[in-house]
């Protein structure tokens, strides 16, 4: 029952944003695809860095490679054919990556990610500077912004739905079970490796497609423009202000986020960098768990309720017990 | 708490409030006047007797990694220009009224997303007369759609490409006035053609590259400049940007026998390049190096070494406007401007403001004028081919602490190069 009231809710939301177009101009459309696109890095990222606890910053090397795919094949292949095609190249370097990195823990997986996005940074621009001898690519595509929102929307309506669905299915449970403990979950049978493997890969995937349906809005196209690590930096933020663990958590710290760096950027343009830092920390000391889990803490105080434990998957990086104990 | 709700009510009637909170704060900082004066301002119909100023808009990148080139070639003279402009009462009208500039000014952070949200923002928020393009190549051509749509002119000029012609067709209102790739190697293969031609130097070429956007460029448009020239080039490697040790590639390029050393570098590493050179007693007789050769603080640093090397831009030093340009940016900027995209950035600027003299505020009329019109800048009489100004200064030398422009060497004006390169001090 709350679950069939949940999905008519959300429909409803959804529903209501896909009209937006329609009222807004150009620059609230921009707003909208500029929320939409990192409630959804959000939503991706914590599924699977919120729920095993590994810190991805590799955000932006999918990210990055959807939309260089889009640059690349934008005058040879039909637009949705490109969009399969970036999915498909997400899949794959998720699955090769994920297979030599997953057993990374802590704070080795970090680093790793980081310097993913670099490398794959680094190989485009060999390959084009040695092979094609071009760097910048240009898109001309007949997608305007209004494309951009909607393509977006229904991915981040697909996330939450992926989500939500993991959430409920064995991979979940298996995924909770591997959060409290990998010893005991590896005893009772779950196949750790690849759990964490298919929830990479599909994080991954969603990433890269994000970055493929944003390309054609900045015509042109060069690794130090697509792999702005920035991206991966201010999507873990938002996931982790909003509850990286939980289906709405990312989304609640993207679209607050999100709307105050525009503030930000529109009102104090020349102390942003300042005002953001200060931000930061304040966020750190009042809300370490997330908005999520503070809204969660909240109802558990009433008279009556349980004292919040300090679970993993409230936890600001989710990365401490992980690392106390490997 | 307040925000989604500022945010919300800002949705909600934009036409007015935001307007009013945006001319209020410009108000405040611009010209000192009472919150209220402002809003009422504002709320009246901008039609142009009812006018008080013209609200120009940027985005530019002052953090960042483009913070750099954009802090040297474009945002100072768009600091200085609207000073300029209103120290003398404001831009004319084709009345012979004038009206204050007001300043709308935003951080792209570098980040190509935020540049193209911030022009939006300009156009539709905002509602700015005028918006001055953002700094580099790839910035130019992300916010190029926009400034189409929206019908605003786009003065590019830190955005160096060979498909200019393409792009004003694709962008009618679109100009590109520092040239591309091509016109630049094709000028210095003009002028190692001729000094070929005299003796002084054989027909190798030794070359280098960093494996970025615009080392890329050049290198690309360079080898078949020089191979149409008849040079051969025996060395040819790309480097990855951030490269800090270049004793193997200088190693490399002495034993090339090659008289003339090319390297399509950015600033760290001209400036490391030409360290190296001399640590290595390295000196062809004709060493032309990339960006950041024509920065002011090169030929201090370097000095009387810095005499006879080459590279993109230059000036003419007999133009006694950009003489008085020069001074006037590092009086009011407080540094000197560089000495190949800044004087072209100042002359777009100055372009604008004749245009909007001669037809006023309409944009449709400005951008004609701007194809069509012939203009008295800062570099003399100035008309744009096809939206695109070719005259230009391809190629420059220092000569006595002067960056002196050299090539293309049939234009008038163009200084005789000084060759072979002087020995190292």
């Amino acid at each position: 029952m709350r679950t069939a009231l949940g999905f008519a809710a959300a429909a409803i939301v959804f529903a209501v944003l896909a009209f937006a177009p329609f009222y807004l101009d150009a620059y609230g459309i921009g707003l909208m695809i500029g929320m939409t696109g990192y409630v959804t890095l959000a939503s991706a990222w914590g599924l699977f860095s919120g729920r095993t606890g590994y810190v991805s910053l590799a955000t932006v090397a999918f990210f990055g490679m959807g939309a260089y795919t889009v640059a690349v094949l934008n005058e040879t292949l039909p637009y949705p054919v490109i969009l399969l095609v970036a999915g498909a190249i997400g899949l794959l370097v998720a699955v090769v990556v994920g297979f030599s990195t997953l057993r990374l823990a802590g704070v080795y997986f970090v680093i790793f990610t980081f310097g993913l996005a670099e490398l794959i940074r680094q190989l485009v621009t060999w390959f084009e500077t040695t092979v094609t001898g071009t760097l910048g690519r240009y898109i001309f595509l007949p997608v305007g912004p209004e494309h951009i929102y909607w393509q977006l929307l229904v991915l981040c309506a697909a996330t939450l739905f992926i989500t939500w669905w993991v959430g409920r299915s064995r991979l979940g449970l298996a995924l909770r079970v591997i959060a409290d403990d990998e010893v005991v979950a590896s005893h009772i049978g779950i196949d750790i490796a690849r759990t964490k493997l298919a929830l990479f890969s599909v994080s991954a995937v969603i990433i890269t497609l994000v970055g493929a349906i944003q390309a054609p809005r900045w015509t042109y196209v060069e690794p130090a423009i697509v792999f702005n690590p920035t991206v991966s930096f201010l999507t873990l933020i938002m996931a982790l202000l909003g509850g990286a663990s939980r289906l709405w958590g990312p989304a609640l710290g993207a679209i607050p986020l999100f709307l105050l760096f525009e503030w930000l950027s529109a009102n104090f343009p020349d102390h942003y960098s300042i005002l953001l830092g200060l931000l930061f920390i304040v966020i750190v000391f009042v809300l370490p768990r997330g908005v999520a889990g503070f809204a969660k803490d909240l109802t558990r105080r009433r008279p009556g309720g349980t004292p919040a434990a300090p679970k993993l998957d409230a936890a600001p990086l989710g990365t401490e017990s992980r690392e106390a104990r490997s | 708490m307040g925000l989604s709700a500022m945010r919300a009510e800002e949705r909600a009637d934009r036409e007015d409030f935001s307007m009013t909170t945006v001319t209020r704060r410009r108000a405040l900082r611009y010209f000192g006047m009472s919150v209220a004066l402002g809003a009422v301002i504002a709320a009246l119909p901008s039609a142009a007797q009812d006018r008080t100023s013209v609200k120009i808009g940027y985005a530019i990148s002052k953090t960042g990694p483009n913070s750099g080139g954009a802090g040297i070639t474009t945002l100072p003279n768009y600091v200085l220009w609207a000073k300029e402009v209103n120290d003398a009462g404001g831009l004319e009208m084709p009345d012979g009224k004038k009206l204050p500039i007001e300043v709308v000014e935003y951080d792209d952070r570098s980040s190509a997303e935020e540049v193209v949200r911030a022009i939006e923002r300009l156009a539709t928020q905002d509602k700015v007369d005028f918006i001055l393009p953002p700094w580099g190549t790839g910035f130019n051509l992300a916010v190029a759609p926009l400034f189409d749509r929206f019908g605003y002119p786009q003065l590019a000029v830190s955005a160096v490409t060979d498909k200019a012609p393409e792009f004003v067709k694709r962008w009618k209102k679109s100009y590109w006035l520092l040239g591309g790739g091509h016109d630049y190697t094709s000028a210095l293969a003009g002028l190692l053609t001729k000094a070929a031609g005299e003796g002084t130097i054989n027909k190798k070429i030794a070359m280098i590259s960093v494996a970025d956007g615009f080392g890329i460029d050049l290198v690309t448009a360079a080898r078949p400049s020089f191979k149409d020239a008849g040079f051969e080039v025996v060395y040819d490697v790309t480097y990855p940007a951030g490269t800090t040790d270049f004793t193997p590639m200088i190693n490399e390029a002495a034993g090339s026998g090659a008289d003339t050393f090319v390297a399509f570098s950015y600033p760290p590493e001209t400036f490391a390049i030409t360290q190296q050179a001399q640590v290595a007693k390295f000196n062809p007789k004709i060493l032309y190096l990339g960006v950041g050769t024509g920065f002011p603080v090169y030929g201090e640093k370097n000095g009387a070494n810095a005499e006879g090397i080459m590279s993109l831009g230059g000036i003419d030093p007999k133009n006694e406007a950009n003489a008085a340009y020069r001074k006037r940016h590092q009086e009011v900027t407080g540094q000197a401007p560089d000495l190949w995209g800044s004087v072209i950035t100042y002359n777009s600027l100055q372009m604008l403001q004749e245009a909007i003299k001669r037809r006023g505020l309409d944009r449709d009329a400005v951008a004609d004028e701007l194809s069509n019109g012939t203009f008295q800048t800062v570099l003399g009489e100035v008309k744009l081919e096809d939206n695109q100004l070719r005259k230009l200064w391809f190629g420059g030398q220092w000569q006595s602490g002067q960056f002196v422009a050299v090539a293309p060497v049939d234009r008038e004006g163009a200084a005789p190069a000084i060759l072979p390169k002087p020995a190292w001090k």
